[in-house]
């Protein structure tokens, strides 16, 4: 076994060990770990790939970003002990059933299928070609999507601060006169 | 390259985390719980374009930018949902996902 | 060739007028919409007048003929070429002299309404509804195809039920009314159908067309038979059926006695002069189609007239209700003019039955409403309608009892007044043709002189009765109107109906047969002379009489049963056993599938209500399986 092969099987165990704790642990600050280290382990795959922009964008934002996002949340929303009661069997047990279902029959496509890999030679992913490729236009450009993705940002600033300010959402009267 | 491992078992694997992200999302009864299984959907699909792009189209940068683009909007998304969830808290004192549904018949 | 396109107003004006009036009655003065209403009326009589003249004297004659003239014809529905319905006026000599008829007798009864309606509430609805009716009576007789006669057919009925039932705070009057409506309507079913087939067959609605003898509706030939009558034959016995039931013939005849609760001017306008002959001038209209393609059909005609007009001659000797007599009274003399034309035949001489039925109904009109109008009056001053409540009338009221007197006279057919002539044609013309008829109408001759000079006897004669108040003549207004009829009822025998209105047009010559005439004015001397002996004074003779014919007097006093027998039929059997299944049927299984859908659909959306339950989870898992298999069926199982 290569060194490639045993990286990756150590790897998906992580992935999938720790992803099917989150969803069915009953601590909910345990569940948030367990993600920290689906994400992690998600992140060196990506080194293997040898995309190290993106694993490091993946280290930064989601496990350093995200999983502390939702960690403060449950700290303002609920008991850290609060243990969860077990859920009932029916819907456990539909859910499942669903779950399973779509993925035997994801699978069952994905090895069927017979991909074609093609001749061309690999790029060199550096950072000066994904900056370059990040603000140029045509055919490999990516600048629509950037300046879009900035205005969802801003948005999404905007709608958070607005819906989680303490007094609700802006009603029109009485915020004109506060602030008079 | 990646020569011992075929691009299958990487598609494989990120689809057990998607559908176990799916089975979460259907069983769990905290929405906090709920947008975590949101994001393991999220990053199951990440995986899938970036094992895409390295196998199939290694000339090209497509699936690393669409990747990117998706981590983004995850993260704009968590926080709006964050907002969502402090301001349910705030108003039903529960973040179980069953005792919010007014919206119904 | 002059235009005759102004008589298409002689139906319009009072149309207008009734317009006017039944918009804006009860905004004018009081007592302006009865000016109006007979001012309109004024006109059209100048106008009818003035037409009658032009068209029998100030024409030429084509093939010594009046000829028939359409003044006016618009197409208003077109369905296909030759089928179109159209509406217009036609001039022949019975149209015109029913113009004459209906607007002299329509305006004298409006002149004899302003003084006997004044002061009722709903003056200016009855102007209005008089107007209408007159509208729809001109429309009828001047209508130039089967279809416009229909069409005005059915709202001369409309006009007499919204009349009859005038008083419509009394049960008796809404109930006559009904009745009215509903018998005639259902007789004019039979006409429907009888146009539906008659069209059918010769392709044509138009009179021009189908009376014309050397046509092609007559020329074709009678069609298919059907049960031993030809289909042309068929079509005018249903054609028939609709006269029968608008001139009150046996047995379509119970509606006329209980029109009388409409007021009297009313009951003199439509129910002795104009409508209930409508039924006689259908016949007349289409004669030479009954002639010629239907004769059979016009044996129907004759023996349906002289049955019901004995029919009614016998139940009307033994009423007390002075209208009700009179409404008997005209049944039997309508039933002589079907008679006449039953017996008739075509073209000169043998026309004579034609001729003298319009003949009689010409002067039937005039001395019939007479008889009505002065009834009112009589009822007006003895604030009764039953014979048994007057006596001696004559003493106070002159007018009346002189014009009635000649009244009754006319309808005994003593000679020189007009009743004489008309009612010697009919019976010299049955003579000719049907031997047993006319023995029916020789009797009926006698009986009418019987019941009529009952009725006057016990009027103005009988017993000195005392009254509440004294009876005082009625008003001006209401006896200039008899006057006028009476001097109509006495001179109009002198017309020489024999050349202006014949069969064909061409005039014939004519002269009084004395064979006939004379057995004729003898036997209405007798019924005269008997009624003097039993009622010129009280005597106890008619209670004698009655006494003697006990079943026969309590048959005909109760009008042979013929209502009881009709209610009878529709409730215990029609209704009981045709259309109580039928409403059963519609109540449960034709609403009950409707109300079955809508249970139904309310109880599904009642149970598949839950799938909204506002729960998350339930919704993502609907859309994860349901995602699922999706893919299954299209991906795997489609392919």
């Amino acid at each position: 076994m290569t060194n490639n092969q045993i990286m990756f099987v150590l790897f998906s165990a992580m992935i999938v060990v720790f992803s099917i704790l989150t969803v069915t642990s009953r601590k909910i600050l345990r569940s948030a770990v367990y993600l920290l280290f689906v994400l992690v382990s998600t992140s060196g795959l990506y080194f293997m790939l040898n995309y190290q922009f993106i694993a490091a964008v993946q280290l930064t934002l989601y496990a350093g970003g995200i999983v502390v996002l939702i960690i403060f949340s449950i700290l303002l929303t609920s008991h850290i002990d609060h243990k969860f009661e077990p859920v009932g069997w029916k819907k456990s047990l539909f859910s499942a059933l669903a779950a399973l279902s779509g993925a035997i029959i994801s699978i069952i496509t994905i090895l069927d299928f017979r991909f074609s890999a093609t001749r061309q030679a690999a790029k060199e992913v550096d950072m000066k070609l994904i900056g370059k490729s990040l603000l140029s236009t045509g055919n490999d450009g990516f600048v629509l999507p950037f300046e879009v993705i900035s205005i969802l940002l801003i948005a999404a600033m905007v709608a958070a601060i607005v819906i989680a300010k303490k007094g609700g959402p802006i009603k029109p009267e009485s915020q004109i006169s506060n602030q008079q | 390259m990646n020569a011992g491992i075929p691009l299958q078992y990487f598609l494989i694997l990120a689809t057990v985390m998607f559908f176990v992200g799916i089975y979460g999302f259907l069983t769990r009864r905290n929405l906090i719980t709920i947008l975590m299984s949101v994001e393991l959907i999220l990053n199951s699909v990440n995986i899938n374009f970036m094992a895409f792009n390295r196998y199939l189209f290694p000339h090209k940068l497509d699936g690393m930018f669409f990747s990117l683009f998706i981590i983004a909007v995850a993260a704009s998304e968590a926080a709006v949902a964050i907002a969502i969830i402090i301001n349910i808290y705030r108003r039903f004192t529960t973040i179980n996902v069953e005792d919010v549904n007014e919206m119904k018949y | 060739m002059m235009s005759f396109a102004y008589t298409v107003w002689i139906p319009l004006i009072p149309f207008l007028m009734f317009v006017l009036l039944g918009l804006w009655g009860n905004k004018l003065k009081p007592g302006l919409s009865g000016i109006l209403g007979t001012a309109g009326l004024g006109i059209i009589t100048i106008l009818s007048y003035f037409a009658a003249y032009n068209y029998f004297f100030g024409m030429p004659k084509v093939e010594e003929a009046y000829k028939a003239i359409e003044a006016f014809n618009i197409t208003w529905l077109r369905f296909s070429d030759n089928l179109h319905i159209d509406l217009g006026v036609l001039l022949d000599p019975i149209s015109v002299m029913m113009l004459i008829v209906v607007s002299t007798v329509s305006f004298m009864v409006h002149i004899y309404s302003l003084g006997y309606m004044k002061g009722e509430r709903g003056y200016e609805r009855f102007f209005a509804f008089l107007s209408l009716f007159t509208f729809s009576m001109l429309g009828l007789v001047v209508a130039t195809n089967i279809f416009q006669m229909y069409i005005f057919w059915e709202l001369v009925g409309v006009s007499s039920y919204l009349l009859i039932g005038f008083y419509y705070t009394k049960p008796s009057a809404v109930a006559a009314s009904k009745k009215a409506f509903i018998v005639t309507r259902f007789a004019d079913l039979g006409f429907l159908i009888g146009i539906l087939i008659l069209s059918f067959n010769t392709k044509t609605f138009d009179f021009l067309t189908l009376t014309d003898p050397s046509g092609p509706a007559i020329t074709q030939g009678s069609g298919a038979a059907f049960l031993g009558l030809s289909v042309m034959t068929w079509s005018m016995i249903f054609v028939y059926m609709g006269g029968v039931g608008k001139s009150a013939m046996f047995p379509f005849h119970i509606w006329l006695p209980d029109a009388m609760e409409g007021p009297t001017p009313v009951s003199a306008l439509i129910h002795a002069a104009t409508m209930v002959v409508a039924g006689v001038y259908l016949v007349a209209r289409m004669f030479p189609i009954y002639y010629f393609a239907a004769p059979t059909a016009l044996e129907v005609v004759a023996y349906v007239g002289g049955f019901s007009s004995l029919f009614a001659a016998v139940i009307a000797c033994t009423q007390n209700d002075i209208k009700r007599v009179l409404a008997y009274s005209t049944m039997s003399q309508i039933g002589y003019m079907m008679l006449a034309l039953g017996v008739s035949g075509y073209g000169g001489h043998e026309g004579l039955g034609f001729m003298a039925s319009m003949f009689h109904l010409f002067t039937h009109a005039m001395f019939k409403a007479l008889l009505f109008l002065a009834a009112g009056a009589i009822i007006h001053a003895a604030h009764s309608n039953f014979m048994t409540d007057m006596g001696g009338l004559r003493k106070y009221l002159p007018i009346t009892h002189t014009t009635f007197l000649i009244a009754c006279l006319t309808i005994a057919g003593i000679p020189p007044l007009s009743g004489f002539f008309s009612k010697d044609e009919i019976l010299a013309a049955a003579f000719h043709h049907n031997k047993f008829l006319f023995a029916v109408e020789y009797a009926v001759a006698g009986l009418t002189a019987f019941y009529m000079f009952r009725l006057y006897f016990n009027i103005f004669w009988g017993r000195d009765t005392q009254y509440h108040h004294t009876p005082h003549e009625a008003p001006l207004t209401m006896t200039i109107p008899l006057i006028v009829l009476a001097a109509g009822s006495a001179l109009t025998g002198l017309i020489p109906f024999n050349e202006l209105v014949t069969t064909n047009g061409v005039p014939f010559e004519s002269e009084i047969e004395w064979g006939v005439a004379i057995p004729s004015v003898l036997i209405g001397l007798l019924g005269i002379g008997i009624a003097w002996i039993m009622y010129r004074k009280k005597t106890n003779i008619p209670d004698r009489v009655a006494s003697a014919f006990k079943f026969g007097y309590r048959w005909a006093f109760n009008k042979f049963y013929i209502d009881e027998l009709y209610l009878f039929v529709t409730k215990k059997i029609i209704f009981r056993y045709i259309a109580a299944p039928v409403a059963w049927f519609d109540r449960h299984i034709v609403d009950g599938t409707m109300n079955a859908i809508a249970t139904v659909t309310q109880t599904v959306s009642f149970r598949i209500r839950r799938f909204q339950s506002g729960q998350l989870q339930k919704y993502a898992f609907a859309f994860v399986s349901g995602a699922v298999l999706l893919v299954l069926l299209f991906i795997f199982i489609w392919n």
